[in-house]
């Protein structure tokens, strides 16, 4: 509760409430993995229900997956730069290398959308069989979540413009660069056990 | 969108016809009264906007207790109906309906409120603390779990309750075999009551791990704060299970994915998978923070330090591990492989070990002991043997082969009966009669205390003692009524006649609390029982910051010994420090009410107007990000005012071991 600053600490956690918060958002990650982990559960007791409908063969391109992927691995780096300069206490820099994560981000979900409604095209919806369901709520929810990152990440940049650097913007700039991070680590079991088991099985 | 406006209220059906009305008029007295004494300020400022811990507490247990009148009316109608064999007052349906609201809001409308609310108010105190770790997520858990319970409530006025059982298993709660709205109401309500629980989840773990005060490591903390980390721990780590449940049976039923459906590839057992993944933890959810209340009881009335407090945090600790292994035994009949069952058999049985730890714990802390016959202490007593016959019933399910024979009878519904109430109520009923002093300034009244234990006990016996031996004659659980020749008649009038009495205990509880509260006397000191733990050092009612000065703990029971070694220190006006609490907030009230709204439209599948209403929780959430208030502090001369008011009245503070 108290606003004391220890000034020998990274910005972020200078003060006790920036600690709490930060540690508070760690555990809201584990709460987030076993809602994740319940979703790829449900994939994987339904992906293989085809029910007749299209299978993961027919419908996944790898080219498309493979360019969303380096797309969000890459913003994952430039998250982390952009870290990197808040800690150098360098706000444009962190802004820049903050936006470009943004703007990454942004081009992943615009190839997600391009692939989701490829498939709608195709017939393949989420009414069309479980398998399909569990696949388009397991990405959706991450997609979901990639939204909501970007929609928060940009009313964190008005405030750093608004109030620079402090305490409190440290703090926020760095539990989004911990759900970004977490949303990557997401990503790379979803084309591990979603995109690429499916091509191989 | 086709609106049925015709099938907007639940018509036809007089007893629903008179809630409608009762429903309307209390609604209007409530309105006319805040208005006539010019109370809508004070409900605003006081308790809508208030992110105090303590008040926070005391709304969920004002939740909890309403719900605890809504879910015993369900109980007792179940009971009238099977009163006597072939029996009319409600059809099969009605009785679908109320047994299905019965069970969903005893657990997540009752004793989830009244745990966490009792939770809230007592563990900041217990470690010292003047307020929770995130004071302002705390109130929007408050109003989510709020929103939850009244778009729940509402289902039996507006649009039909649902009535596939509160385990709601597919395909009978799919859209197939339920086509009505009803069980939307089941999917989106605890949707939302159950975000506001992971919230609280996370911010109580935050909360014991960071906000202790000096010296108060985590092998000195009170057990009812040690039980509490453990619970939120066992929350945060299982209700994504149901969020994610209750997310795919709204896409089932409302855009027609194919998860838990008959066609289209969809698996039934998954929910009932999913549903226990997150059920069978629920369970030590709320049994654990009440295992907490009872030690802390136990060891005041007995005068005792708990008897093996190591092994009482390991225990819990294994209780914790083992509540996510044991899911499978809700469902031995439902075509698993017997390797599967001798597995969950297995670690069910294991549980007994670390639970009956406990009791012996229990048990020693009393031996010895100058035990005090308090009601909360007669609560906690009562709880032993109650307890243990739910226990060892629950240990004769767990054998999977036996299960084939109990499964789905009222040998079933009379063992976790036996565990939820003297497991949970009863130490509830306990917290109330021991914390009520420091919650609101007066004790209940002890002798009133004493008709509300015999009553409730007695009737909870006959009520459900009775159906153990009915579920072994073959009589099965929610079934609407049953012929004569089966010779249940006899068995079942005595559950009905029990249930009276039970509902007459509960009844007195309310009127000790009514007279209480006109009569009681004022004139106690902070600590009325000679207790043991911090929450006592502070006057009661507990003053909005807490404690002027933040207490520093030695050992465990830690104002026990302050008092036996003469450490109560005066106060000292020179040491008296500017507090900084954090400020009031409109935005969790209003996210309540937006999801309250958002919610009401999806049961309805009025999807366009879903979704408009969700921008008015997307603007809640911008308008939280830009809110910079830094709180406030309390002054110096409010402080020393206000310490002094208390350490005079009546006899003052308590500063020695009687």
């Amino acid at each position: 509760m108290s606003a004391k600053g220890n000034a020998a600490l990274p910005i972020e956690f200078q003060t006790q409430q920036n600690r709490m918060n930060i540690l508070g958002f760690w555990i809201f990650l584990g709460a987030e993995i076993v809602l994740f982990a319940t979703l790829f559960g449900v994939y994987g007791v339904l992906g293989h229900r085809h029910a007749g409908g299209p299978m993961q063969q027919d419908l996944f391109i790898i080219k498309d997956v493979m360019i969303q992927t380096m797309l969000l691995l890459t913003s994952s780096f430039t998250m982390g730069i952009a870290i990197f300069e808040m800690r150098r206490e360098n706000t444009k820099g962190l802004l820049i290398w903050f936006i470009i994560t943004l703007l990454l981000g942004a081009g992943f979900l615009y190839m997600e959308i391009q692939e989701f409604s490829h498939y709608v095209h195709q017939g393949a919806t989420m009414q069309t069989s479980a398998f399909l369901s569990s696949f388009f709520v397991l990405l959706g929810t991450h997609g979901l979540h990639v939204t909501l990152g970007i929609g928060w990440a940009v009313l964190l940049i008005i405030q750093l413009v608004q109030r620079g650097l402090t305490p409190v913007t440290a703090r926020k700039t760095f539990i989004i660069g911990l759900y970004w991070h977490f949303l990557d680590v997401v990503w790379i079991f979803i084309f591990t056990f979603v995109y690429l088991r499916g091509l191989v099985s | 969108m086709g609106i049925k406006w015709d099938e907007f209220f639940v018509t036809g059906d007089p007893l629903i016809l008179a809630s409608q009305i009762a429903i309307l008029l209390t609604s209007i007295g409530a309105v006319a009264a805040l208005t006539y004494f010019k109370k809508w300020r004070w409900l605003w400022t006081d308790w809508l906007t208030t992110v105090d811990h303590k008040k926070i507490g005391i709304l969920y247990i004002l939740v909890g207790i309403v719900m605890f009148f809504r879910g015993g009316v369900d109980g007792l109608m179940m009971r009238a109906q099977t009163a006597v064999p072939e029996n009319n007052f409600l059809d099969a349906q009605h009785y679908n309906e109320v047994f299905t609201t019965h069970g969903v809001i005893m657990i997540l409308f009752v004793a989830m409120p009244l745990l966490i609310g009792v939770m809230n108010f007592i563990v900041p105190l217990q470690i010292g603390a003047r307020d929770v770790a995130f004071p302002q997520l705390n109130a929007l858990s408050f109003w989510l779990t709020f929103s939850g319970a009244m778009l729940f409530n509402i289902s039996f006025v507006i649009g039909g309750s649902p009535d596939a059982g509160w385990t709601s298993y597919f395909p009978l709660a799919g859209k197939e075999f339920s086509p009505g709205i009803g069980n939307n109401f089941y999917a989106i309500a605890l949707q939302i009551a159950g975000a506001g629980t992971l919230m609280s989840g996370i911010n109580f773990v935050v909360t014991i791990l960071k906000m202790r005060t000096k010296g108060m490591t985590l092998m000195k903390m009170p057990m009812f704060t040690w039980t509490s980390f453990i619970t939120s721990i066992i929350i945060t780590a299982s209700f994504p299970i149901f969020t994610v449940a209750l997310a795919l049976m709204t896409f089932d039923r409302i855009f027609g994915t194919h998860f838990f459906t008959v066609s289209g590839g969809g698996m039934d057992m998954l929910w009932a998978n999913l549903f226990w993944l997150w059920g069978h933890p629920e369970v030590y959810i709320v049994v654990l923070p009440a295992f907490g209340i009872l030690s802390e009881v136990i060891s005041t009335f007995a005068r005792k330090t708990l008897y093996g407090y190591k092994s009482m945090v390991l225990s819990i600790t294994i209780i914790a591990v083992l509540s996510m292994l044991v899911w499978v035994h809700h469902f031995f009949t439902m075509g698993n492989s017997s390797a599967a069952n001798s597995f969950f058999s297995i670690t069910t049985m294991m549980i007994a070990i670390p639970t009956g730890v406990k009791v012996f714990n229990w048990l020693f802390t009393m031996r010895k002991g100058r035990i005090k016959f308090t009601t909360a202490m007669l609560w906690a007593l009562a709880f032993v043997p109650n307890f243990v016959i739910g226990g060892v019933t629950g240990v004769m399910l767990a054998m999977a082969a036996a299960d084939y024979q109990y499964h789905n009878t009222l040998f079933l519904v009379a063992h976790f009966h036996y565990v939820l109430i003297p497991g949970v109520v009863f130490p509830l009923f306990a917290a109330f009669y021991y914390w009520w002093p420091k919650m609101f300034g007066y004790m209940l009244n002890e002798r009133i205390g004493k008709w509300h234990f015999w009553l409730f006990t007695i009737g909870f016996n006959l009520t459900f003692m009775p159906m153990f031996f009915l579920g072994l004659d073959g009589a099965v659980r929610r079934a609407y009524t049953y012929s004569e020749q089966t010779g249940f008649g006899p068995l079942m009038l005595t559950s009905a006649i029990g249930a009276i009495i039970l509902a007459a205990g509960f009844a007195v509880l309310l009127y000790n609390i009514y007279w209480s509260a006109r009569y009681a006397d004022r004139n106690i000191s902070n600590d009325p029982w000679d207790a043991r733990t911090l929450e006592w050092a502070t006057a009661s009612p507990v003053q909005h910051y807490n404690f002027a000065s933040l207490p520093e703990v030695k050992t465990l029971d830690a104002f026990w010994h302050m008092k036996k070694n003469n450490e109560i220190k005066e106060l000292n006006e020179d040491e008296i420090q500017e507090i900084h609490m954090p400020s009031n907030t409109w935005i969790p009230f209003y996210m309540g009410s937006v999801f309250l709204i958002a919610g009401f439209f999806l049961v309805f599948e009025w999807t366009i107007a879903a979704a408009i209403a969700t921008i008015g929780i997307i603007a809640g959430l911008i308008f939280r990000s830009f809110d910079y208030d830094e709180g406030f502090h309390v002054h110096k001369d409010e402080i020393i005012e206000t310490e002094q008011g208390w350490r005079k009245v009546g006899k003052g503070v308590k500063n020695h071991v009687s």
